[in-house]
């Protein structure tokens, strides 16, 4: 009951938009001449747009809010600024004739998705909600021309695209014209990619070829319990390979944030995700054509950080927490983290500096001692390669001991995943900005934003050791059969671990002590924010994949 | 091998600044000058850590003497090592391998030419071996002779000497009493309370209190029934019942020229599993007369055992205001801070004059009480588990409340320290003073409200609790009155419903303005014509599960928040990144400290409670009741490796209590160090694994009950 209340609460919102009651009235003179033409076109009207926002029915909008899911109506309500949002096609009807799928019961306005665009805190947005309540949401060739159409505009306008996913998959009963729809998706999901960004809510089923859409987004988030996302759902697995899985297993939230690295980072329910989603929109330029942006903080770009001094141990064995220095230099210590769960040795997400958006990237020391493995060079390259294409300036933190050994990093190809990091930031011609903490050793260091691969800035803490790798492997090969390892090492420590083998040479810009950091990188972003870096023209480089 | 890179430490020039605010902080309340013809020592070793070392120090600068601090592994970087003109490596982390060896104090003792030692409290303070071979290098313990910390060291001894002395000692029957009207006669002679108890007993079984010869008849007949069915041992012992006891000590100072006198007393009853949390002074229990008997026999056990230096004569006193020695302390005192508030003697410098054989220049008469001043302990401990737990971490923000008046903040720490495993958990001690005990106390709340520390769980909840609590701030009170006031433990502040719109209102408008300044874009072209934000904001504050529709507008000058048909009208010159807002919601001082602001939800301190608000747009919580309740995930107590490694140490054992969050065991891998803890409470179920042994990724490690 009480949800019916809410719901028609809802309807009424919506019939109120200023927006589509306007549209009512101009359109009414043009196209009638008669009273009882105008009477009855017009109760038409109302009754599809009544239609439309009713989706699959009472009935099934029930079901829906029984799984602890929201409308996709009610999704986009709590997504934009209110009375922002306005529709296309919410006419559209699907054109099947197959399978009694002609009859009008089976027809519903708007065919299981609602598109058109929104404001989120003011800046404008495209975004497509499907509809679980019609036809589970499946996918019809009308249904991917609308997500089409909002595409192509997002593309014309230099504004993002935002879908929030719920569909069972193909609408079976149109056959191939559903898979044109999905590949006529996914070719403007590519087109799209790097000019503005695109965000994937996963908030029900994705299943089978749909998921590419998400999978070829910038960013796919999650909904803990309902959402799933997987290729072959765990019947068809179990006819194949005979395993038993469940689905939240095989394609559930935690599935994909900790162990396959498909979604980016999950929230507890559609409320939660939503307006976190409002919030990381923030952080995000419009298109790759805006500058990152800026807003005001009430954080003094000048404030000293002396916390910082001495949180890196001198005992170059003893973890610390990365994403403590992180906290202590962005602004305000508002972090959003993508994929924390995953490759946790390397930190990345967004933040801000003197109200402006930065990437940063850090290694981890707490985890894995912050070493570089497949996992954690495929997820900085990904985060590194987006800040890239969306001018946001790029900050990393350096204590990485060298790449993970091992044969199972070697047969998994560690060489061609590691060099996807080493491609990232060497492509990339954003404002980069270096801090070495601690460790920079071996083909770690070089990969890690070093001034070699074009970093604007390298800075080194009083506690940086830029070196070939540690002092116990060195001497063992520089004094192979020395009687006094001992002593040796101790004169390898003297030399290397420290920041002047780096200073002298000019790899690193400065000695920075810790608590200037803060206030120098801000210095530095507003001077590089007119940096300007053209690479030779090419078709497109070759990303080793 | 890095670690012993340095070993002295030098003085860095950015650190004058907080060294300034350390030294100037409580300077002002001292009225004892420093005569700077007056021969002292040119050198004085610390020979202790945290605020202690540093409250010497502070004088010790005043008094143009050089110090030399030692520091051990885990204090490199310590406040009291970087106060010091040199700082000398002592030692690992652990104090028996740090400020507990003699032998390298006394090497570098030799090497710094140090003259006089200041033992602190606590480590090596009240060792008489330690005074005895400072003696035998000629080097001069800042501290009583080691005749004096033997005597008072011994629990009989001293309450022997103190009876000799004509010390008030509590009056008791060391024999068996063979019947009622024996206990009767040993009653009357002792004086009504009394107590009595079986011999054999304990924790309160067979033990009664009688108040007159009818009660002592039935409790002996009782008791002694009592006694024998529980422990099958029927003899029974009497002694004085001390009820409502206060704990109160005099303050002593000696020199070795046969002065001796009181500095009054500190009144200490606020106490949990016998130690202090709260003192002031003076007590508001005593009247001139008992202060003046209580100094007197204080002064005269001093004498008696040749006292010299500051020491502490402790007593219990009872509800009709008899007292009665309990133990001397021959050191510098913890709370010496509020005696030095109320009477402007620096205890320390006068240690150190006495030291180097000066006569006490001050009288019994010169001592004043001026005013009121207490003390708190703040403690890096969990205060909801019985009364304070320890916990540990790095203080990723600290500010001390020093800039407010008349308070002084003693401590040994700085933003970015850590609170390690291997010391004391006290954080500092915060004092506040003033012209009266109503002064003091709302200094106190105050210094409290504006005491900003993050990273570590402390005890200002506690705390803030205490020093308004209506029992103590009419002075109603004794060393149960934790147990009496909280039976079932602390927790936390009770908001009433006004307080509750305060702390919601709050947070509703530190959302508004985060909400707004979302859309305050500097560089985008592409915002509406229109207004991005409605004038006014329906919200949902829920407040301890408690849900409060309200309407937030924000004016010129204010915001006005609109609960439940109340309008609340907060000041807006508060910053949002600032750790401490002060508020002003309707006309009234509020203080807020914004403890963390993720998403949603805001965590407000308000009290010294921290409380969770979280702050939805209406149409958020009106789908909110349509999303599950999600049942709590249980941690699971299993402490699993989360890479290949080996195990460098474990550091629990089956059968023992572990906190969430401490540290099980330390892993090595890639020459790193890997701290794993608990994910909940717990008793120690299983350990799997020895120290020195390797183990696989996602082995199982220890599990809890």
């Amino acid at each position: 009951m009480a949800a019916l209340v809410k719901y028609s609460r809802a309807l009424v919102t919506f019939s109120k938009n200023p927006a589509s009651l306007s549209l009512l009235r101009a359109g009414c003179p043009r196209f009638c001449s008669g009273d009882v033409m105008s009477a009855s076109v017009h109760d038409r009207i109302e009754e599809k747009r009544r239609a439309a926002l009713l989706g699959g029915g009472q009935r099934r909008i029930d079901a829906q809010h029984k799984k602890g899911k929201l409308t996709a109506r009610e999704r986009v309500d709590l997504l934009v600024d209110p009375g922002t949002f306005v529709e296309y096609d919410m006419f559209a009807e699907h054109r099947c004739s197959d399978f009694g799928m002609e009859k009008d019961e089976n027809k519903f306005p708007g065919d299981g998705v609602v598109t058109g665009h929104g404001r989120i805190h003011g800046r404008p947005v495209y975004l497509f909600s499907q509809d679980f309540t019609v036809f589970g949401g499946s996918l019809s060739s009308v249904h991917a021309g609308k997500i089409c159409k909002i595409m192509d505009q997002a593309m014309l306008t230099g504004v993002p695209v935002i879908g929030l996913n719920d569909s069972g998959g193909a609408r079976i009963q149109e056959g191939v014209e559903s898979l044109a729809g999905y590949a006529d998706i996914f070719q403007r999901n590519v087109e799209a990619s790097g000019m503005v960004p695109q965000i994937s809510l996963i908030m029900g089923p994705c299943a089978g070829g749909a998921v590419y859409s998400p999978a070829l987004t910038d960013f796919t988030f999650m909904v803990k319990d309902t959402s799933y996302l997987f290729i072959t759902g765990p019947d068809v697995v179990k006819s194949v390979t005979r395993e038993e899985v469940t689905q939240e297993e095989l394609g559930g939230a935690k599935t994909h944030t900790t162990l396959s690295g498909v979604a980016h980072r999950a929230f507890e329910n559609d409320i939660d995700a939503l307006l976190r989603l409002r919030e990381f929109y923030n952080f995000l330029p419009l298109s790759n054509r805006d500058p990152a942006p800026i807003r005001p903080t009430e954080d003094p770009a000048d404030r000293l950080c002396p916390v910082l001094d001495h949180l890196v141990p001198l005992d170059s064995h003893k973890p610390y927490n990365m994403l403590d220095v992180i906290q202590a230099l962005i602004d305000e210590e508002d972090f959003f983290e993508i994929m924390p769960k995953y490759a946790k040795n390397i930190v990345v997400g967004f933040a801000r500096m003197n109200g402006r958006t930065v990437g940063i990237v850090g290694n981890q020391p707490k985890v894995a001692s912050g070493c570089l493995d497949i996992n954690a060079s495929v997820k900085g390259a990904r985060f590194v390669r987006f800040c890239d294409a969306f001018n946001i300036p790029l900050i990393t933190f350096v204590d990485v001991p060298g790449f993970l050994p091992g044969t199972s990093q070697e047969f998994n190809g560690i060489i061609r995943h590691g060099a996807k990091l080493l491609y990232a930031y060497s492509e990339a011609t954003v404002p980069k900005i270096t801090v070495i903490t601690r460790k920079a050793y071996g083909g770690a260091y070089d990969v890690m934003a070093s001034k070699h691969v074009k970093a604007d800035i390298n800075y080194a803490w009083p506690t940086a050791e830029v070196a070939v790798m540690g002092a116990k492997g060195a001497v063992s090969i520089i004094f192979r059969g020395d009687q006094d390892q001992a002593k040796k090492e101790a004169e390898y420590v003297e030399k290397f671990a420290n920041p002047f083998p780096a200073a002298i040479r000019g790899f690193v810009d400065d000695i920075l002590e810790p608590r200037m950091t803060r206030q120098r990188i801000c210095r530095d972003l507003d001077l590089l924010s007119t940096k300007k870096e053209s690479r030779p023209w090419k078709k497109h480089a070759n990303l080793p994949l | 091998m890095a670690s012993y890179r340095f070993n002295l430490v030098k003085r860095v020039p950015q650190f004058s600044s907080s060294l300034y605010r350390i030294a100037r902080r409580c300077c002002s309340i001292y009225t004892t000058p420093v005569d700077t013809n007056e021969p002292t020592f040119d050198k004085i070793l610390i020979a202790n850590r945290g605020e202690i070392a540093c409250r010497v120090m502070q004088t010790c600068k005043r008094m143009g003497i050089k110090t030399v601090a030692i520091f051990s592994e885990a204090d490199r970087h310590a406040l009291h090592a970087q106060m010091a003109d040199e700082a000398m490596y002592v030692g690992p982390a652990p104090s028996n391998q740090s400020y507990l060896v003699m032998d390298r104090i006394m090497d570098i003792i030799r090497k710094t030419g140090a003259q006089a030692v200041h033992p602190g409290y606590g480590f090596l303070s009240e060792n008489k071996e330690f005074a005895k071979k400072l003696a035998d290098e000629g080097v001069a313990f800042i501290g009583p002779p080691s005749g004096a910390i033997q005597a008072m060291g011994d629990k009989i001894e001293s309450k022997l000497l103190a009876k000799d002395a004509k010390v008030n000692v509590i009056p008791g029957f060391d024999g068996v009493v063979k019947d009622a009207d024996e206990a009767v006669q040993i009653a009357n002679d002792i004086g009504y309370p009394v107590m009595i108890k079986a011999s054999a007993g304990g924790g309160g079984k067979g033990m009664r209190i009688a108040w007159n010869d009818q009660e002592a008849r039935d409790g002996f007949r009782l008791s002694s029934q009592e006694a024998a069915s529980s422990f099958g041992d029927d003899r029974l012992l009497i002694e004085k019942f001390i009820d409502n006891p206060r704990h109160i000590e005099m303050q002593v100072l000696a020199d070795s020229h046969g002065n001796a006198l009181y500095l009054n007393e500190r009144e200490c009853s606020i106490q949990r599993r016998n130690q202090k949390v709260v003192e002031e002074a003076p007590s508001i229990f005593l009247d001139p007369d008992t202060r003046r008997a209580m100094g007197e026999q204080a002064v005269a056990l001093a004498r008696a055992v040749d006292y010299t230096s500051a020491g502490t004569v402790e007593f219990l006193v009872d509800s009709q205001k008899n007292f009665y020695f309990l133990e001397m302390n021959t050191r510098l005192q913890v709370e010496h801070p509020i005696t030095e508030c109320i009477t402007g003697v620096d205890i320390v410098q006068q240690m150190i004059r006495v030291a180097k054989g000066h006569e006490l220049t001050i009288k019994q008469s010169d001592i004043p009480i001026r005013g009121w001043a207490v003390e708190c302990r703040v403690y890096a401990e969990d205060p909801y588990k019985s009364f304070g737990l320890p916990s540990i971490g790095w203080l990723s923000r600290y500010q001390e409340p020093t800039h407010l008046p008349k308070v002084r903040c003693d401590s040994g720490i700085q933003e970015g320290s850590e609170i390690s495993m291997y010391y004391d958990p006290m954080i500092s001690k915060l004092v506040t003073y003033g012209d009266n005990r109503e002064e003091a106390l709302q200094n106190m709340c105050r210094a409290l409200d504006n005491y900003v520390i993050r990273g570590v769980t402390h005890n200002i909840p506690l705390l803030q609790e205490i020093i308004a609590h209506p029992r103590f701030v009419s002075g109603d009170i004794n060393t149960k009155f934790l147990y009496e006031e909280y039976p079932d433990g602390f927790q936390g502040r009770q908001l009433s419903d006004a307080e509750q719109k305060e702390v919601a209102a709050m947070a509703a408008c530190i959302y508004l303005r985060d909400q707004v300044r979302a859309g305050a874009f500097k560089n985008e072209n592409r915002m509406p014509l229109q207004p991005v934000n409605p004038a006014a904001w329906d919200i949902t504050a829920i407040v301890q599960g408690q849900e409060m529709p309200a309407t937030v507008t924000e004016n010129k000058d204010n915001f006005t928040v609109t609960i439940d048909g109340q309008t609340l009208t907060v000041n807006k010159d508060w910053s949002i990144a600032a750790a401490v807002l002060d508020a002003t919601i309707n006309g009234q001082q509020n203080t807020f400290q914004c403890i963390s602001r993720k998403g949603d939800e805001i965590k407000l301190q308000y009290k010294g409670t921290v409380f969770k608000v979280e702050v939805l747009p209406k149409k958020a919580t009106d789908y909110s009741h349509l999303m599950p309740e999600k049942p709590k995930v249980e941690a699971s107590g299993e402490v699993r490796s989360p890479m290949a490694g080996s195990l460098v140490s474990i550091s629990v054992q089956p059968g023992q209590d572990v906190a969430i969050g401490q540290e099980v065991c330390v892993i090595e891998a890639m020459k790193m160090q890997n701290s794993l803890t608990a994910d909940r409470s717990g008793k120690v179920k299983a350990v799997h694994f020895e120290t020195g042994t390797n183990v696989s990724e996602d082995d199982l490690i220890l599990e809890l009950e």
